[in-house]
């Protein structure tokens, strides 16, 4: 699913900063990832460009057997729209937007009729038990209740990875929890891949791989195959 | 299309007051313009009425004084018109001069019917007069060339003028009235707008003559002239016409003093031309206005669109592209200047109507004779279209340069942005 070699990103704000130094890294469809490191080390980064939030400057990312390089804005928006759920830790939710709207915006860039695109987006709070809910702003939401509704707009469009940046980071460790299981429930019920950014090893001991990241190249990759091992047990997160 | 205007509503409604004062500013802009080229058009129309009644081809000529000495004559010698300069014009230049009449008028005379009496400007004319001089003969006739070769002492004057005796201006024809102890016959009245001055009154040019004992001396002459319209054939034309008199009255064929020359074509050209000068500034004052209430967009299109980085990052996130982010403020930004531009579209046409009301014929009455100072006020509904296009263009130029700016901003920074 995704592929990369030796990715390699320098900022130049003032002096250069190479915050990537070759990042190779292989994802398999269906795989929950979770990518772990200190601040600094380069893992939004990484994400970022994993989402073409961003650009890399030498190397190759493979998304689907798809090379994601040079792509035109356009063609960058559109596999965007459809390839690829975000999940932000500040929600990024349209505050002038109700919960329903917000969830169907996806929707509205694939180019689909409102009343298809509001019916589409009600079944997915639906699902996520956020019905009431609808019709409200997100500052008349908690900050689960966002983050769940920044979930149902990451999978409106059946993407086939989702990615998380650091979904659980503004949320406490009960609201963590559900947010958690319910990426955990996606991931085995809807087969979907979901790289997960987070500095809580918490979080990270819910995934089956955990990439640890540490100035800008991969330290380690822990294969993470049973939950029950973690140090932390089962509903166990620690913030 | 629909679901477009509707994602654009929700991100107006969002901000009101600022949408509403923002708009306002096109509206007063667009107002004022529409106000202020109805006021102009006013004075114009007006000015274009008054002027209405000139024979557009006529050329006026007096006589003065000579200026420099010449054929052994002295400088500052009195030059008279006689009738025999009358034919000058037609028989020396038969290609530019269709008719030629004198001028000869007595002022301030007292014209009398029974105890009654008015006071009366008299105009000795030819029957050409009434043609170049766009006299409208209401009942009778004007003068005709029996009256001019048998002197008859025959009177054409205003409608207003014989109410003043005669209980309606169809029993006035044939009615004898005294003018200086001369007994005139009315055979002719004339009507409508005359320009100013005290009641005219036209008699037979030779029958004044004779009357006022003129001799054979003229006032002045008036030429009905043929295609001078052009400043430059004027000139022309008034050198070779001032050059013909000279022969006739001994002075320099180039002494501009000698004779005074108007042609009111090149007169009328001239107005039309200052027409147009007023016409445009007040074009310019209007943009300028209009122009205002368009900075004042941009200014406010700039800060929502610096506001709206981070939700245009967020929307880039889910797969908008550049272009869908750029036609919502493109659209958002004509919205509020077609909206809002129409309303003070609307407004100034309403207050155009009401000047129009209030105002539309405001007139100078003078003996009868009307003199407008402001005339139909309004647009044309094509300017009213225009400066409706100009807005339309100003919203999109207000909209294009802060939303191509806000576009090109990567998706990453601009989800940063706060």
């Amino acid at each position: 699913m995704i592929h990369l070699e030796n990715i390699h990103k320098t900022y130049y704000a003032g002096s250069p900063l190479h915050v990537l130094k070759g990042i190779s890294l292989d994802i398999a469809a269906g795989e929950f990832v979770s990518i772990m490191g200190a601040s600094g080390s380069g893992k939004s980064t990484l994400l970022n460009i994993l989402g073409i939030l961003d650009t890399y400057d030498a190397g190759q990312y493979m998304l689907n057997d798809v090379l994601i390089k040079d792509l035109s804005e356009n063609r960058a928006a559109d596999y965007r729209n459809r390839m690829i759920g975000f999940i932000f830790q500040s929600f990024n939710l349209i505050p002038f937007k109700n919960a329903m709207e917000n969830v169907a915006l996806p929707l509205y860039y694939m180019g689909w009729s409102r009343k298809k695109r509001n019916a589409l987006a009600m079944d997915y709070l639906e699902r996520l038990g956020l019905k009431e809910w609808a019709h409200h702003l997100p500052s008349e939401l908690s900050g689960g209740q966002k983050q769940r509704v920044a979930i149902a707009r990451a999978i409106i469009t059946k993407p086939q990875i989702i990615l998380a940046d650091e979904p659980t980071g503004a949320l406490d460790s009960k609201t963590s929890e559900e947010v958690i299981n319910l990426l955990k429930q996606l991931n085995e019920e809807e087969k979907m891949t979901i790289v997960v950014v987070t500095h809580e090893s918490g979080v990270a001991y819910h995934t089956n791989k955990i990439v640890h990241i540490k100035d800008g190249i991969i330290g380690n990759i822990e294969e993470n195959v049973s939950l029950d091992t973690s140090p932390f047990g089962q509903g166990g997160l620690m913030k | 299309m629909f679901d477009d205007l509707i994602e654009i509503f929700s991100n107006l409604k969002r901000n009101k007051l600022r949408t509403i004062l923002t708009g306002l500013s096109v509206s007063m802009g667009i107002f004022l313009l529409i106000v202020v080229l109805s006021a102009g058009n006013g004075l114009i129309h007006a000015i274009e009425f008054n002027s209405g009644n000139m024979a557009l081809d006529v050329m006026e000529v007096y006589a003065g004084y000579t200026s420099k000495p010449y054929g052994g004559l002295e400088a500052n010698r009195e030059i008279e018109f006689d009738n025999r300069d009358i034919g000058i014009g037609p028989s020396n230049f038969p290609k530019e001069v269709e008719a030629a009449s004198g001028i000869l008028e007595v002022w301030g005379s007292t014209l009398h019917v029974g105890s009654k009496s008015s006071s009366v400007n008299l105009t000795g004319c030819y029957p050409e007069h009434a043609d170049i001089n766009k006299i409208n003969i209401t009942y009778g006739r004007f003068i005709n060339h029996s009256d001019l070769s048998d002197r008859r002492k025959n009177l054409v004057i205003g409608e207003k003028t014989a109410l003043e005796f005669f209980p309606s201006a169809a029993e006035a024809l044939g009615k004898v009235v005294s003018i200086d102890s001369t007994i005139y016959t009315i055979v002719g009245l004339y009507g409508g707008n005359t320009g100013f001055g005290a009641a005219n009154g036209y008699i037979p040019f030779t029958t004044l003559q004779t009357i006022y004992k003129k001799g054979v001396k003229l006032d002045g002459l008036k030429l009905r002239t043929r295609g001078i319209t052009e400043e430059a054939d004027d000139t022309v034309f008034q050198n070779k016409f001032r050059a013909a008199l000279s022969a006739q009255h001994r002075f320099a064929p180039d002494d501009k003093s000698a004779v005074w020359m108007y042609n009111t074509s090149v007169g009328a050209a001239q107005q039309s031309k200052g027409m147009n000068y007023i016409r445009t500034s007040l074009w310019i004052v209007g943009l300028l206005t209009l122009l205002s209430g368009i900075v004042g967009i941009s200014n406010i299109m700039l800060i929502t669109v610096k506001e709206r980085t981070h939700e245009f990052g967020i929307r880039k996130a889910l797969g908008a592209r550049p272009w869908q982010i750029l036609r919502s403020v493109l659209i958002e930004s004509m919205l509020i200047t077609f909206v809002f531009g129409y309303i003070g579209l609307l407004l100034g046409i309403i207050a155009s109507e009401y000047m129009n009301y209030v105002a539309g014929i405001s007139v100078i009455e003078f003996d009868g004779n009307k003199m407008y100072t402001f005339l139909n006020p309004t647009i044309d509904l094509t300017i009213a279209m225009e400066a409706l296009a100009v807005l339309i263009i100003a919203g999109l130029l207000a909209g294009f340069f802060p939303a191509r700016k806000a576009v090109k901003v990567k998706p990453i920074e601009a989800l940063h942005a706060k």
